[in-house]
């Protein structure tokens, strides 16, 4: 069997954060704590997490836009080149965000191309090429970001990604930004590129609906670690961890079918507990249980 | 949600206009400096008495109030302050503009380097600004012409020397904002080179400040270039110079007002217009950029 | 049967920008009666916090115009009300929960502070005499009404101490201060992670609940409308597709719009195959 894609082996970030007096003392912060997994080639791996479980972090990590403390990154079981040179792109989350709104279309999109020293001939044809795939017709080569939808700036966003041809795409919330009915079109879109183009997804996202129609197998990242991890199919069937119990139960749903499926959470003094106090009630009833 | 609907049909190029068409201030702003520069370029076909500029005496005509025949009045030698004033403008807006073709580029250069590499870059190129901005621009003017001599060439070097400080601290604070956002982030991942990093995607995005800092800084320097022609540190005699002729019409003050009052009325329309226009351009720029 | 508490009739506005007219209400009709738990649902551009903003009196005009229609609040047209009028009815008997816990608060004042002073200000309108110690006894009141287990040391927190959720709480807190019959919330919870957004949904159900006050909730989750409203209006393009109880339109909804709303919200329990040439081609 050939290596996976991405491999990510023991990686950890820790932030060194100064305060006291003049900021002489420092305390380490875990961003992301010994975090290992592969994906193999054309899977969708979905990361799930809320804000500070580390998600942002790890995909910052694998493009090379912040050193990891410690741990390796392989991609096709090779150890990773400098933060432009690497085989990985990524879609932002807010594509109003992400594309400069100075530069046209064809402009964002040809970065990449020039770097790979793609002629000015070539790189047109290759515009036109990439606005096709992406399903936008080829006169909005010329257009400022301004002047399309948001759904149509994430297109070209996903095009300028698609570019450079890369093994592994980072989807990092790539349609919360955007309405749901214009959501599913553009899921629908990378679901076509990923199967027609042979593309190997890390999908980051704190929608859980959204990951279990899209992901493969999923990961379940509390205060920077991968709590739970297996199939999407597994994980939301029966999550073992408390913290994924709690995060799908919290998912806002449509029918009483879904309602049914989710976990059920004991109450806390009547109220939804937080995070942390189902982490500690969970870990109180283990100890009571094993002392009985 | 974000993606709020279009509200309007117009292209953005139409957008911008219909607000600079209907802003009043940018308008005589534009029409002012227009005018400025048109009646510099063709000041021997329009003014009526072209020969005035050099050192032409007419003693049966000195000391002529401003009249049918001289608009402006005469000065102490007889010759027209119109067709001076006019010849003026082509001094301050020589000055102006040699000023911010230097200045403006590598005030702006230092800025996105210091800006966007940081550490030493900044520090060191930060604090040389700091120390220049310390430095009033016409303390230095006069330094300078005291060591040199006083003539325009050296008054513009002295100014450029320090005009720059305004731009990089400008650009500066502007790219250390930049640089986070997104759409650099996204070119770094694709593999850009620096150079098309500072200079095709966050320059862009500073151009709109840097556009209204320079209109606003033409006013500024051609004030502070009147003031070194007041001291005698600009350009010399006879060349016509706005700033000489509020000087010399000075001494002849409160009878012969008018060859203080007329250079020194082109001096403030002018400094308003480039100011007038700076505003407008802001108020264009501050909208696009929300 | 009463009058509802809130009732938008025909209410039309339209919009002026570089010098085109954009009608964005093309006659919206609204109900929400006393004690009810409404919500307003769209799209982005649909016309919801149009809606929203037009009936708080928080609508730019220009560029944006009412030319037409009623909101009447307990019978009274606030359009035609006297400014004075308006403005004792807002942030009292009609307040609003803003959807930003983040910059909605002040950074530089205790919660105790800022409460106590929007109180203060809304007790001169009213005239209302309380002493500042009556005023600061009702913050803690409120702030335990909003479930925070230690009242007093979340009102002597700066912003920054607190999280989000707590945050958010706090602005509901500020909503409840002066008693509202009404309480408008824009995307509840929207800005926060789905674990916080729960408690919140739960907490302004029990609100509802148990302190007999109305909430008109606008939103573009479908999920937490099913989750937390009694009765729901579907708005796209400035007018109201459809509206019905929650129970009857998530089981059948009529319009087309509605179902297609709706079957573009992925399921939890999974099913659908994304991309055009797999389940659905």
């Amino acid at each position: 069997m050939s290596a996976p894609v991405l491999e990510l082996r023991g990686l950890s970030k820790a932030f060194r954060v100064r305060h006291g007096f003049m900021g002489r003392e420092t305390r380490e912060i875990r961003a992301v704590n010994d975090v290992s997994l592969t994906i193999g080639r054309g899977e969708v791996y979905g990361l799930a997490g809320e804000s500070g479980s580390g998600k942002s972090t790890i995909a910052r990590m694998i493009m090379g836009l912040t050193e990891p403390t410690a741990g390796t990154i392989l991609i096709d079981g090779a150890p990773v080149a400098h933060a432009g040179q690497r085989p990985v792109q990524m879609v932002f989350q807010n594509p109003g965000a992400s594309l400069n709104p100075r530069r046209t279309v064809a402009q964002s999109i040809t970065v990449p191309l020039a770097v790979q020293g793609v002629g000015a001939a070539d790189s047109a044809a290759r515009v036109a090429e990439l606005l096709e795939m992406v399903e936008l017709p080829r006169h909005f080569a010329g257009r400022y970001p301004h002047e399309l939808s948001g759904g149509q700036k994430q297109r070209v966003a996903i095009a300028r990604a698609l570019a450079t041809t890369p093994k592994l795409l980072i989807l990092d919330e790539p349609t919360s930004a955007l309405d749901v009915s214009v959501q599913a079109k553009v899921m629908d879109l990378l679901a076509d590129l990923g199967r027609d183009l042979g593309l190997t997804y890390l999908f980051i996202s704190h929608d859980l609906s959204l990951m279990r129609n899209f992901a493969d197998r999923v990961g379940i990242l509390y205060l920077g670690r991968i709590v739970e991890t297996g199939t999407a199919d597994q994980v939301f069937a029966a999550p073992s961890h408390a913290y994924s119990r709690l995060l799908i139960a919290s998912v806002p749903v449509m029918s009483e079918d879904e309602a049914r499926a989710r976990p059920t959470i004991p109450l806390i003094d009547g109220e939804i507990p937080t995070a942390e106090a189902l982490v500690a009630h969970e870990a109180k009833q283990l100890s009571q249980g094993s002392k009985a | 949600m974000t993606d709020a609907g279009p509200i309007t049909t117009l292209s953005a190029r139409q957008q911008n206009w219909y607000r600079f068409s209907h802003n009043p201030t940018a308008l005589i702003g534009t029409a002012i400096v227009i005018l400025a520069v048109l009646a510099a370029i063709l000041a021997p076909l329009i003014t009526p008495y072209p020969e005035h500029v050099g050192a032409v005496v007419n003693f049966r005509a000195r000391h002529t109030p401003p009249s049918a025949e001289f608009w402006f009045g005469t000065d102490n030698v007889g010759r027209d302050i119109f067709s001076r004033c006019i010849f003026g403008l082509r001094v301050s807006l020589t000055l102006a503009a040699v000023v911010l073709i230097i200045a403006v580029p590598v005030g702006t250069t230092l800025g996105l380097v210091a800006g966007y590499f940081g550490g030493w870059t900044e520090t060191i190129i930060m604090r040389i600004t700091d120390v220049a901005l310390a430095i009033p621009p016409l303390v230095m003017a006069l330094a300078v012409a005291a060591v040199l001599t006083p003539s325009l060439l050296n008054a513009m070097l002295a100014i450029s020397a320090l005009w720059w400080t305004w731009h990089a601290r400008l650009v500066y604070s502007l790219t250390r904002q930049i640089r986070a956002l997104e759409y650099v982030e996204a070119a770094e991942t694709l593999g850009a080179s620096k150079l098309h990093i500072l200079f095709r995607e966050i320059l862009p995005n500073c151009l709109g400040p840097i556009v209204v800092k320079t209109s606003l800084d033409a006013g500024f320097v051609i004030l502070l270039g009147a003031a070194l022609s007041f001291l005698g540190l600009g350009i010399q005699p006879p060349t016509p110079d706005l700033g000489t002729m509020v000087a010399d019409g000075a001494q002849f003050l409160p009878e012969h007002w008018w060859e203080s009052l007329m250079p020194g009325t082109v001096i403030l329309i002018l400094a308003l217009g480039f100011n007038l226009l700076g505003d407008g351009l802001r108020d264009l720029f501050d909208v696009s950029e929300q | 049967m009463t009058a509802p508490l809130l009732s938008i009739r025909g209410l039309k506005v339209r919009f002026t920008a570089y010098g085109q007219v954009n009608e964005v209400l093309h006659g919206v009709d609204l109900d929400v009666p006393a004690r009810g738990n409404v919500a307003l649902v769209g799209e982005s551009g649909s016309g919801k916090s149009v809606t929203m903003k037009a009936i708080m009196g928080l609508l730019r005009t220009p560029p944006a115009e009412i030319t037409g229609g009623q909101i009447l609040f307990r019978g009274q047209d606030l359009l035609t009300m006297r400014e004075r009028e308006r403005l004792k009815l807002r942030g009292t008997a009609m307040s609003m929960v803003f959807q930003d816990p983040m910059s909605s608060l002040n950074p530089v004042f205790t919660i105790r502070d800022q409460l106590a002073t929007i109180l203060k200000y809304a007790d001169r309108r009213l005239g209302r005499d309380r002493s500042r110690a009556q005023r600061l006894a009702r913050v803690h009141e409120v702030l335990a009404q909003v479930r925070m287990r230690e009242p007093e040391q979340v009102a002597a927190a700066f912003p920054i101490m607190l999280s989000g959720g707590m945050r958010q709480r706090v602005l509901i807190a500020m909503a409840l201060l002066s008693e509202p019959e009404l309480l408008i919330a824009d995307e509840p919870g929207t800005a926060l992670d789905v674990t916080t957004q729960a408690q919140i949904l739960k907490l302004l159900k029990d609100l509802v609940a148990e302190r007999g006050l109305a909430l008109l909730m606008i939103t573009h989750n479908l999920g937490v409308v099913r989750e937390t409203a009694d009765r729901v209006y579907v708005m796209n393009k400035g007018t109201i597709v459809e509206s019905a109880t929650t129970g009857a339109i998530f089981a059948h909804p009529r319009e087309e719009y509605t179902r297609d709303l709706m079957a573009a919200v992925p399921r939890l329990t999974g099913g659908h195959r994304y991309g055009t040439q797999g389940g659905r081609a």
